[in-house]
């Protein structure tokens, strides 16, 4: 197992992770670390401390003869880069591309969760849903419907009880299958309102030209509009966004020159 | 990334335009993800004999505007309490195995023939001052991080936000910076890091200059120590007591001045509105003990402690020099200490203090070592290895009630240690910023501390 020291995001740029790549995001005390534990047979601890450094714990584990490398993201609530954590979250996922990207989830506040799946579901199709912690749910009282959710999200989920081992094997058959195409998921992507979905449907055209397929156009389209500063990472993205504003179109302030923007809320 | 931030920020007009257009769109944004959660969850979950959670219950009692500052104050005092009490005796008994140790390197040099100065800038210098930082904060440290660390687990620091979100707010300044201001707690540092979660570049720089208005681990020892020194001397049953309320008062009166900063700094230097944001209260989890006290005695407090060695070693070193160098029948350093006397006297410190706090800003955790090295090269000799002792050592020197309450507030309120300079000026990409944290930060100490000795001569002088 290797511990990278996130001081800049340079080490996430050079692709330097073997395929396939499976990386593990989810919020924080949802048992993301015990299913990494359970995948790759590594003991690990990792602390939530904000300002301590980031690591990204990683191994790997073989499953019907495919060496699967996973790298643990750190626990985030959202994937809007409000902090160091969710920067590099989001970074590895849009830079690096895992080859199956592992969402966990909490059963027992599943609403919370899908937050997370659903804006991770802007930058990668390649997304498998796993409800964890289904027993304390169960205690609780809580149920989840695997096939319901999976119609819902358009992606496949698995539910698991990773404590107790319950699940394991079904998410590994499940990487194997979304890795080998077998399984193709379509994320459902949220309706964001006319309105928006008119301003990304025009910018990413342009965004797919520049990008060549390297970033998901509609992330990139989402987070210009949104004014996103961590986007400030990305030479390219600020380069593209600097030259729609002269083009006074769009930008940081597209909105703020519609008529009746505050209205949009 | 901070010079990307304030060329928008010009090109725009007002630093608060781009966060408050954006915000509009981000919002919806985030609402829309809201939504679509709400309804998969609606149509995929099923509550069977669910009752109401307790984590509600509880946050109702921890969150509400009175009760919730009330546990915190309490929290506070009992976490004061519990390392003060808990570290009282395995410190005594580090520093007696430590300074034991000084004894057999004194006379191992001394057997090898070793000249006097090498015995004096190893021994002495080095190794004293390095013997006192680690008896000295070690076992504080071994407590309070455990203690801060459970709670983190549980889920109470985002509670502690929750709670001063309308303070900070009131201030003009972001809800977020109750968490940053928490970190600072660990260490400054790493506060000035932290705020990078703030958005918006004006509150961000807010919480930035006054991160250092709470105090790290390298200030803590020296506050806990003075408190149960000066202010638990004062009432012998009580002492433990009325030392915790002491260093809890102070963290309370740091985190005042934190808010009057604000305040000072969103209405003058910083103008504009505070900005919205979305804070989650993450369920309460029982933590695992075993991982507490793995994390925070390997992942902070070896830590900081490693930190604190590493400078605290050469520094001990150096000050050795600069009390044995003379010039004119003067070692540097009491000439150092002269020189600084008026301006010391006259906010109720003395020039030694002042030339240590200063010869600290390398790492707060080797003041105390400094000043006590500086009396101790005058001539008086003490066994160092009994904390009452050192209190007489000061009391030597002049030391008073009020020399104790202006150093612990000189510790809480002057300028940050060198690491969060260098911080502040590579989170905020200009030494300017760094410049004014500090001169900001000292002339409130200089202030602060004026104010109150003037206050206590005045009270003095009617009394007697």
């Amino acid at each position: 197992m290797k511990f990278y020291k996130v001081r800049d995001m340079d080490f996430l740029m050079d692709d330097n992770f073997p395929r396939p790549l499976v990386a593990l995001a989810g919020n924080p005390n949802t048992g993301k670390s015990t299913i990494f534990n359970a995948l790759t047979g590594l003991k690990q601890h990792t602390g939530n401390w904000p300002g301590k450094t980031v690591s990204l714990a990683r191994g790997t584990f073989y499953h019907r003869n495919v060496k699967f490398c996973v790298v643990d993201l750190p626990g985030t609530y959202s994937l809007l880069a409000n902090s160091l954590e969710e920067q590099v979250a989001r970074n590895f996922i849009l830079f690096n591309r895992p080859d199956v990207m592992l969402v966990i989830t909490d059963a027992t506040c599943l609403e919370r969760n899908l937050n997370l799946a659903l804006q991770i579901m802007e930058i990668t199709d390649r997304i498998i849903v796993c409800v964890n912690l289904i027993d304390e749910a169960a205690k609780k009282g809580i149920y989840v419907d695997g096939d319901v959710l999976s119609k819902e999200l358009g992606v496949p989920v698995v539910a698991t009880a990773a404590r107790r081992g319950i699940g394991l094997f079904e998410l590994k058959e499940m990487i194997f299958k979304v890795y080998s195409g077998k399984v193709k998921p379509s994320p459902r992507k949220v309706n964001y309102g006319e309105e928006l979905e008119k301003a990304i449907g025009e910018l990413v055209p342009r965004l797919e030209n520049t990008f060549s397929g390297r970033i998901n156009p509609r992330w990139a389209a989402l987070s210009i509009i949104s004014g996103d500063y961590s986007i400030e990472d990305l030479e390219e993205l600020v380069k593209i966004r600097d030259e729609s504003r002269e083009e006074s179109a769009y930008g940081y302030s597209f909105f703020s020159q519609l008529p009746g923007n505050r209205g949009l809320k | 990334m901070d010079i990307h931030f304030f060329h928008s920020s010009r090109e725009t007009g007002d630093s608060n335009d781009i966060s408050h257009e954006s915000t509009d769109v981000k919002d919806l944004i985030v609402e829309k993800i809201y939504e679509k959660a709400e309804s998969i969850t609606r149509k995929a979950v099923r509550y069977d004999r669910f009752r109401e959670d307790l984590d509600k219950k509880i946050d109702l009692l921890l969150t509400s505007r009175v009760t919730g500052i009330l546990f915190m104050l309490l929290l506070l005092g009992v976490i004061f309490w519990l390392t003060l009490i808990g570290a009282n005796y395995p410190s005594q008994l580090l520093a007696k195995v430590l300074f034991g140790i000084q004894g057999f390197l004194e006379s191992f040099l001394m057997s090898i023939g070793a000249p006097e100065w090498v015995n004096g800038f190893l021994v002495t210098g080095m190794y004293r001052t390095l013997a006192w930082v680690v008896s000295v904060m070690l076992p504080p440290m071994a407590i309070f991080f455990p203690l801060f660390t459970f709670l983190e687990d549980l889920g109470y620091l985002p509670r502690v936000a929750f709670n001063l979100d309308y303070f900070f707010k009131r201030a003009g300044a972001h809800g977020k910076q109750a968490l940053t201001m928490s970190m600072g707690f660990g260490c400054n540092a790493a506060g000035v890091v932290s705020c990078r979660i703030i958005n918006s570049p004006r509150e961000r720089m807010i919480a930035i200059l006054t991160n250092n208005f709470v105090p790290c681990n390298g200030r803590f020892p020296t506050l806990i120590l003075l408190a149960s020194l000066f202010i638990g001397g004062l009432a012998p049953n009580l002492g433990w007591l009325l030392a915790s309320l002491t260093v809890s008062g102070l963290v309370v009166f740091g985190i005042l001045i934190t808010l009057l900063v604000s305040k000072l700094l969103s209405s003058t230097l910083l103008k504009g509105l505070p900005s919205s944001f979305i804070l989650e209260l993450p369920p309460y989890r029982p933590p695992h003990i075993g991982s507490i006290i793995i994390r925070s005695i390997y992942e902070r407090t070896l830590f900081v402690l490693g930190r604190a060695v590493a400078v605290a070693a050469p520094a001990g070193g150096i000050i050795w020099l600069l009390a044995h160098i003379k010039f004119e029948n003067q070692s540097l350093l009491a000439q150092a200490a002269a020189f600084l006397d008026p301006l010391g006297r006259l906010m109720g410190l003395d020039g030694y203090i002042l030339m240590a706090f200063i010869a600290g800003l390398p790492a707060n955790e080797i003041v105390l070592p400094i000043l006590l090295m500086g009396y101790l090269a005058q001539g008086t000799m003490i066994s160092p290895d009994d904390f009452t002792s050192l209190k007489e050592l000061l009391v030597n020197h002049g030391w008073t009630t009020l020399t104790a309450i202006n150093t612990m507030l000189f510790s809480l309120l002057h300028f940050p240690c060198a690491t969060t300079l260098w911080t502040i000026r590579s989170e905020t990409g200009g030494a300017r910023w760094a410049v004014c944290a500090a001169a900001l930060t000292t002339a409130v100490a200089l202030l602060v501390c004026f104010i109150t000795a003037s206050l206590y001569r005045l009270v003095m002088w009617v009394i007697f």
